[in-house]
């Protein structure tokens, strides 16, 4: 792979990217998806996934949720507004975060990696299976694999866009729901759709790009952008408070007070010592072999 | 046998005990520090590498979890606070300082012993249940986030003060009390040993049972 690295999971070294090129980002438009599912069998496809046994769950969509071996979903939720049935349908996959919560949480040198183009990439070889990337990721994507004991998830097929091509989802959607290009372009692309949207009868259509994340790599043009939850997606998606304490403060002070703990009972050792062996003389009241039979059950 | 030795502190199921629940802490505690921090991931290469560590710390855990609970059903009546470790932590100073003879006698363990055994057993539990939380976080539903993150935060902290108390009962066993190691390990220690450090507890064993 010949991407530089602009995060190594678990490094205490900074990380060696250099040569910066563009952040690179799929557009979701989720008003103009019609739900054929070309995107899902293209990464099975292209990924060469072991076919999952579907679901019928009453609904249209393929799976109740993302697999190992399933890493790009169209979620199918229906909405009912103002007497209107709205069919919304959302790619529910790896959104590939600026500020990836699964990186964050990585105890595994070199598992998680993100690519000097935005991608974030899991490296199974390096994983150890513990599925802390699980407890970071705010869209529960990572998958655990019970029989490879690995977490696996969307590449944004970064083998393709590292010769540039476009993702295999990308390729065949028929109809333009999905685009591929640089961040900036597709954020572009994504505020004039909205602006169409808004003038034709859905005043609420945002960009779905969470700042709490730092952004996503994945932008989602959303018809009822004030309600993300109408899709399945969080309001303000964040790294967990408590994921962020443990590999924040609670790790810098947990490391002082070990370091401190041992300090502390080497001075003792310099400054008091061993306790004298058998030459404990009776020096005082305490020191009488009690006559009490006093005890302590 | 030495002779000298004439009292038995620990019988075999409680040094055997205790020495499945050290291993295993300290297998524990090698392979979670490997997990706590990068600068420490090279740890997990004493225990096969990250892979491995990863897989046998929750069943290493659950062998720990077990003599903790073994030593439980056999210490836990030696465990109360009693009058005399109050008189004990009120001298805890002079005890930090080695000024033995200004330390009130004591039974079978002192109050610092007493503290560092709930403190494990209380970070045990915590830590059992918070590891089985993370042992199977792929099968915690989506909805009970809080639950994956508390669980990794509670087994965190959880093992920090069980380290605090490991250090503390290290340095002590092995480098300031003569003897302690020695007594776990072979489980007798001389009248004289008994006398100094545990005077309640052998007034009690030379005291005909009522």
């Amino acid at each position: 792979m010949s991407l530089e690295l602009r995060r190594v999971s678990a490094s205490s070294a900074p990380a060696t990217a250099v040569r910066l090129l563009p952040i690179v980002s799929k557009l979701v438009d989720t008003s103009t998806c019609i739900g054929c599912k070309a995107c899902e069998v293209a990464c099975q496809e292209w990924n060469d996934l072991p076919p999952e046994p579907t679901t019928q769950n009453g609904t249209y969509q393929t799976l109740g949720g993302l697999t190992a071996n399933f890493w790009n979903l169209i979620r199918f939720n229906e909405h009912d507004e103002k007497g209107a049935l709205h069919w919304l349908m959302r790619k529910d996959q790896c959104m590939h975060c600026a500020d990836p919560g699964c990186l964050a949480a990585c105890p595994a040198p070199g598992a998680i990696v993100q690519y000097v183009n935005g991608i974030v990439d899991f490296q199974q070889d390096q994983c150890i299976g513990c599925g802390y990337c699980i407890t970071g990721c705010p869209f529960d994507v990572p998958k655990f694999n019970r029989e490879t004991n690995r977490v696996h998830k969307c590449t944004l097929c970064v083998d393709r866009v590292s010769v540039g091509l476009q993702p295999a989802c990308v390729k065949a959607c028929p109809t333009g729901c999905l685009q591929f290009g640089t961040k900036d372009h597709m954020l572009e692309v994504a505020e004039q759709r909205v602006a169409q949207l808004k003038a034709n009868g859905f005043p609420e259509a945002a960009v779905y790009d969470p700042p709490g994340v730092g952004g996503t790599g994945v932008v989602t043009v959303l018809a009822f952008g004030d309600r993300p939850e109408l899709y399945g997606l969080p309001r303000d998606p964040e790294i967990p408070l408590m994921v962020r304490l443990w590999k924040g403060p609670l790790k810098v002070l947990g490391n002082l007070a070990m370091v401190g703990g041992i300090v502390a009972a080497a001075a003792h050792f310099v400054r008091f010592g061993r306790k004298h062996e058998g030459d404990h003389e009776p020096r005082g009241p305490h020191d009488r072999e009690p006559s009490g039979t006093r005890t302590e059950r | 046998m030495n002779a000298h030795q004439s009292i038995e502190r620990y019988n075999v199921g409680e040094r055997a005990t205790h020495a499945v629940a050290a291993l295993t802490y300290v297998y524990l505690l090698i392979t979670g520090l490997a997990f706590w921090t990068p600068a420490l991931f090279w740890l997990s290469t004493l225990a096969g590498g990250g892979y491995l560590a990863r897989l046998g710390h929750p069943w290493v855990g659950l062998v720990f979890a077990l003599a903790l609970a073994r030593m439980h059903t056999a210490w836990r009546h030696d465990m109360h606070t009693t009058y005399e470790d109050r008189a004990w932590r009120r001298a805890i100073g002079a005890y930090a300082r080695n000024d033995d003879a200004a330390v009130p006698p004591v039974g079978r363990f002192n109050y610092g012993q007493k503290m560092l055994y709930w403190l494990m057993a209380g970070g045990g539990v915590l830590l059992l249940l918070s590891g089985l939380v993370m042992w199977n976080v792929a099968s915690i539903p989506t909805d009970w986030h809080a639950l994956r993150a508390g669980a990794t935060l509670v087994h965190s902290i959880a093992a920090l003060a069980t380290i605090g108390g490991f250090i503390v009962h290290i340095y002590m066993g092995v480098a300031v009390v003569p003897g302690g190691l020695h007594a776990i390990i072979h489980g007798r220690v001389s009248e004289e040993w008994a006398r100094q450090h545990h005077a309640l507890w052998l007034a009690r064993l030379r005291t005909p049972r009522s």
